[in-house]
């Protein structure tokens, strides 16, 4: 078979179809679209883009605000996504270690490449809490640079929208003013709404509560709770029965009336465990957009607090 | 700072002794300054405090340093067979496949990548196997560099690799959802998979939906090229391989590939493939051959996943071949001796398997496959028609160990029936592996 035709006429192609198709290479920059794709890896981060960003930026999240954030799909559509972005906005701290290299690698997009400006690590600058001091998967899937989980402190989104505004007012700096003023608006309705939710959870500090990972540690370090155990052994280890036999001792000896879950884990054994402890099982999310009338980082917090408030005051 | 300290020093000096001397108005007054005066400092205080809060604390230092350059991992496999044919090798033809009942190491990988510069990324996998007789063998099974900055959505790799044919030929045994490979790719492509030395440029299209044009230039002489130039052809063509050096483009392999993938909804995938390998074999001196293939994979996966489960994923294969076999001395020597004439041998096979992850870390497998032949080789132990069917169920007790076990229902044409019983453990130490899709 002479393939040299063939080779020739793929050789045209790749040359000609540049050139004729829509656009070459599909990349809307700011100057050409006049707003910025940000995409960033989950939901909250996208929230807070999408706040700092306002008008000026398209946002779009990689992962669904349903599913378990440390396993997303490296799905093709998602190299398309990541071709296409000016900015990329990612957790870090191993959180994305999983799904997002096979995604970058195919992408080929130097606009978000490691050191571009295009690329937020939104850990950076963050106080990570429970740094581990050796490495040691008998611990369990331990992230070796702290809990990933950090956003559910809205401190920490303050931190993350003010490294968000810089970034974008680098890649473009004609909307630099809007993303400062949209930065203000934030820290504002931040502030306000944070000593409401200090306000609203003062009468439970030191409460204690279960969870089901070991996902909720910043939000308890910020109001006061006290997390005294998780349904996992270790972190990303499935729950054994003699563990939760030790949770369900634990929790009568002290008392713990309330147990986090999250869309994505498994209700069920929150539940076994919540029927001999007398407990409440408390859905709540991380994500904006995962339970009803949450679509924004503020909204979020503010059913996270609603929701811990309400248990509290039920199971006192 | 200074404010805080002045402050206090006034509280100290106005609230003590020396102000107990003065007339009670003035002392009230003096007081009342200085907690004025000491309530402004708090809120400075306060007001600094909630800024150091706001502001981002320096980055941490590295908690890995030392493996900041180059990520290092080991997996190692174990598989235990047991089967009722008489020679399990022929059976299992695979080259990560177990070649004695019994216990076997069929891959033991040394996997070392990183970002070279700021243009390019680099992959090595460094194989360790145990043969039949327990010899250890080493095998620099790919090495390559992979560009990370072309422009034009275009990317170059080049060194060895498992070239990008179909599905599973890029994949590494511990990707496989099966303990063995697929038999039309043992047969068609070689029981080590397609894999040589050479570059292949990639071009991502500028269309909304995800689809890539490929197109490898291999060597097409070695061990791992098994329908071209191999020294292992006799086992397709039945005669004895010539010895064919290359010496111009036509001598080299190459290998076109367009794949695509669309979302049918929020928790459905559908990736579509197609792929060809054109280049010489060696049972003449212009003999070629030419390797077609399709490819799917569909998966289906919860909006409410936890450690991406449950899901279900079909995936399947069709691969056809033409190989133009050149006359030729038999080399087999139980048949009579003589030449034989020149013939195009037409080859295919397919596979289909569906993976049902039924809860975190638990995944019930079911494959269906045949492959037809027709050859000079004539030997039916090795490629006759053949029909497998083979149930199988993992566990992952977390995402770095995993325990299988699968049973095989063999059906070769001359041969009749086998059972064959596998079950593989294997673990992964190092970097986390992240998960194509």
């Amino acid at each position: 078979m002479n393939i040299l035709p063939l080779l020739k006429l793929a050789v045209v192609a790749s040359v000609a179809l540049p050139v004729s198709g829509p656009t070459v290479g599909t990349v809307p920059g700011p100057a050409r679209a006049g707003r910025l794709n940000v995409v960033a890896t989950t939901p909250d981060l996208a929230a807070i883009a999408r706040a700092i960003g306002g008008d000026a930026v398209d946002v779009k999240a990689l992962a669904k605000p349903t599913e378990d954030p440390h396993f997303v799909d490296a799905k093709p559509s998602h190299v398309v996504t990541l071709n296409r972005a000016d900015v990329l906005v990612e957790g870090g701290a191993e959180l994305e270690m999983g799904w997002l290299p096979p995604l970058l690698e195919n992408a080929r997009n130097s606009r978000i490449a490691a050191g571009a400006p295009g690329r937020i690590v939104a850990s950076h600058g963050i106080h990570m809490l429970e740094i581990p001091t050796g490495f040691d998967r008998a611990k369990g899937d331990v992230h070796s640079l702290g809990n990933p989980h950090y956003l559910v402190d809205p401190v920490n989104a303050k931190i993350v929208a003010a490294q968000i505004a810089e970034r974008l007012s680098q890649v473009d700096p004609g909307s630099a003013a809007t993303f400062a003023a949209n930065l203000r608006r934030f820290d504002a309705t931040l502030d306000a709404k944070l000593a409401e939710w200090q306000h609203e959870l003062a009468p439970y500090k030191g409460a204690k509560l279960v969870s089901y990972h070991k996902d909720f540690v910043y939000l308890a370090d910020r109001f006061g709770l006290d997390i005294v155990e998780t349904l996992e052994p270790k972190p990303g280890i499935a729950p054994s029965p003699a563990h939760l036999a030790g949770v369900i001792t634990l929790m009568k000896a002290q008392h713990v009336r309330v147990i986090l879950v999250q869309s994505f884990q498994n209700r069920r054994t929150a539940e076994t465990v919540a029927r001999q402890t007398n407990a409440v099982v408390l859905d709540v999310s991380q994500q904006p957009g995962a339970i009803k009338g949450t679509d924004t980082y503020v909204e979020l917090i503010d059913s996270i607090v609603r929701s811990l408030a309400n248990a509290f005051k039920e199971t006192p | 700072m200074q404010r805080v300290v002045a402050a206090l020093a006034a509280a100290v000096v106005l609230g003590g002794p020396v102000g107990a001397q003065q007339s009670p108005d003035s002392t009230a007054r003096l007081q009342r300054r200085a907690l004025d005066s000491l309530g402004a400092a708090m809120r400075t205080v306060q007001s600094r405090l909630d800024s150091l809060e706001r502001s981002p604390a320096p980055p941490a230092a590295p908690a890995r340093a030392p493996g900041a350059y180059m990520n290092v991992s080991f997996v190692g496999l174990t598989d235990f067979a047991w089967t009722t044919a008489s020679d399990i090798g022929a059976l299992q033809q695979g080259g990560h496949e177990p070649k004695v009942n019994g216990f076997s190491i069929p891959n033991a990988e040394l996997a070392l990548d990183g970002t070279v510069d700021p243009y390019l990324k680099a992959f090595v996998n460094i194989v360790h196997q145990l043969d039949d007789k327990g010899e250890t063998s080493v095998e620099l099974e790919e090495m390559y560099f992979l560009t990370t900055a072309l422009p034009k959505n275009l990317q170059v790799k080049a060194g060895q690799f498992f070239v990008e044919f179909g599905r599973q030929n890029p994949q590494h045994p511990h990707a496989w959802a099966f303990a063995d490979q697929p038999l039309v790719l043992t047969r068609l492509l070689g029981p080590d998979g397609l894999r040589s030395q050479g570059a292949r440029v990639s071009w991502l299209l500028p269309t909304s939906w995800y689809a890539e044009a490929m197109l490898g230039v291999m060597n097409s002489a070695g061990a791992t090229t098994f329908s071209f130039r191999s020294d292992e052809s006799s086992l397709i063509h039945g005669g004895e391989p010539i010895e064919r050096t290359a010496r111009g483009g036509g001598d080299l392999l190459y290998v076109p590939r367009l794949t695509t993938s669309f979302e049918l909804n929020d928790t459905q995938t559908l990736l579509l493939g197609a792929s060809g390998a054109f280049g010489p074999n060696n049972s003449g001196p212009s003999a070629r051959t030419a390797v077609y293939g399709t490819d799917l994979y569909w998966k289906w996966k919860s909006a409410r996943a936890a450690a991406g489960f449950p899901f279900v994923a079909v995936q399947g294969e069709y691969l056809y071949r033409q190989y133009d076999a050149a006359a030729r001395a038999r080399a087999v020597p139980k048949y009579p001796l003589g030449d034989l004439s020149a013939v195009t041998l037409r080859d295919d096979g397919a596979y289909a398997q569906v993976q049902w992850g039924i809860r975190p870390r638990i995944i019930a497998g079911l494959r269906g496959e045949y492959v037809s032949a027709e050859h000079a080789s004539s030997d039916p132990q090795l490629y006759g028609r053949r029909t497998r069917v083979s149930p199988n169920f993992t566990w992952f007790p977390t995402e770095f160990s995993k325990f299988r076990i699968q049973y095989n229902y063999d059906q070769r044409r001359g041969l009749g029936a086998a059972h064959t019983l596998l079950a593989q453990f294997e673990f992964l130490l190092g970097a986390h592996a992240a998960h194509k899709f």
